[in-house]
């Protein structure tokens, strides 16, 4: 998993170093760096297979394999968003489907050896949880007006706990896009460093014990696998949710 | 960390929003329309092909009756054809039978009163003979001469008529 050419021993069994930044094309354009890193390499390459995967798929009645995958992926989104949102899914299915399938190909192409998990960067996962938070603001906003603050009022508590309550409601309200963005980056982050660890061992125990960590690291890839698809569809799905109060303050 | 170095902020947020809205750009363009109508059409296809099959199961339903329903029909016509022909043999026979009492009854009559003809002449006959055969006694035995008419009587009286 490390994108750079292995020197000497240090660098193999180093977790950190596969979550380095290289430079690939240096670009600047005003002061700003917007160079081609090996982020934006994985990242274009998971939106290019995510894109292939929908667009050169067949349209047979029967569907084949791949088909299948596209037609899972779409249906599977589809659906919460139909379950999560009813009247409102029609709008916001396109956006909650690409945040699906772009999250998904960073997570899943990420497992690959030497490759980057796009994911595993938490600026990344921020930006992403922001755009959700601030979207789901502002359509609030524009919905209910003023009303929107009602979503802080719970209706039903008693008047003596009612300070306590809305002061509860509009943190964890703020705390959304830390809890949506560091979950996502650090199970990232964590099953990889795992991952490297596990493989550390398996090149320092070498012949004699090192099949040990491997039968490990093949239950931890499967592991990973899970957790890839399931941040993913949890990403999708809380986006869903905050969107749904975003439509309807009263709870 | 290479997670905290904020110099490769930049390039990454700038590059993930050229893939995120390249992304959003396919799967609004041309993912949605193309997957979704595949599925659409698939349902829209195996929708019609169940309605084809219960429109054709129905079809089959009706053919059954309609069948049953005629072959009960030409079953109760044959029965009541059946009964028809039975009566109208029955009246016929009937009929004939009455008709031959009739003429055999006519027959017997006749034979009857021929018979009884024959017996009375055969009566008359043997009446006439004795008054003769009397006659001719007396005639013998006494040499009197017995007329016809008063043997006849006599013969009548000892006859008891």
């Amino acid at each position: 998993m490390s994108t750079a050419a292995p020197e000497h021993g240090e660098k193999i069994i180093d977790p950190i170093h596969q979550f380095v930044i290289n430079r690939i094309i240096p670009i600047d354009i005003g002061g700003v760096d917007i160079s081609f890193t090996n982020s934006a390499l994985w990242a274009v390459i998971a939106v290019v297979c995510a894109s292939l995967l929908f667009i050169l798929t067949p349209r047979n009645l029967i569907p084949t394999r791949l088909q299948s995958v596209a037609e899972s992926i779409y249906e599977l989104v589809h659906g919460f968003t139909h379950d999560v949102l009813h009247e409102n899914a029609r709008t916001y299915f396109p956006f909650v489907l690409t945040l699906f399938v772009f999250i998904l190909f960073a997570n899943v192409l990420g497992l690959i050896p030497y490759s980057f998990t796009v994911t595993s960067h938490y600026v990344i996962t921020l930006a992403l949880a922001l755009v959700v938070f601030f979207g789901a603001t502002i359509i609030g906003f524009i919905r209910n007006g003023f009303g929107y603050l009602k979503l802080f009022v719970p209706s039903g508590v008693p008047a003596a706990l009612l300070p306590l309550v809305i002061v509860i409601e509009i943190v964890s309200y703020f705390i959304r896009p830390m809890s949506l963005s560091i979950r996502l980056f650090a199970n990232m982050m964590a099953g990889h460093m795992m991952l490297k660890v596990m493989a550390g061992f398996v090149v320092m125990l070498g012949v004699t014990a090192g099949w040990l960590p491997l039968a490990a690291m093949v239950g931890l890839m499967g592991l990973e696998l899970l957790v890839a698809a399931l941040q993913a569809y949890v990403f999708a799905l809380l986006t869903c949710l905050y969107l749904n109060d975003a439509m309807h303050v009263d709870h | 960390m290479p997670q905290l170095d904020m110099s490769t902020w930049p390039p990454q947020l700038f590059w993930l929003a050229v893939t995120f809205l390249a992304l959003y750009f396919v799967i609004s363009r041309v993912a949605i329309p193309r997957t979704g109508g595949v599925i659409a059409l698939r349902k829209s296809t195996i929708d019609g092909d169940l309605a084809k099959a219960k429109n054709l199961n129905d079809e089959t339903e009706n053919a059954v009756r309609s069948y049953e329903a005629a072959l009960a029909d030409a079953r109760a016509k044959a029965h009541a054809i059946a009964l028809e022909n039975r009566n109208k043999l029955n009246t016929e026979i009937e009929a004939e039978r009455a008709k031959l009492d009739a003429a055999l009854g006519a027959k017997i009559a006749t034979a009857e009163k021929k018979v009884a003809a024959s017996r009375d002449k055969a009566l008359e006959d043997l009446a006439a003979m004795a008054a003769e055969i009397a006659g001719e006694i007396v005639q013998q035995l006494t040499g009197a001469t017995v007329t016809k008419a008063e043997a006849t009587a006599a013969v009548s009286k000892t006859l008891g008529k």
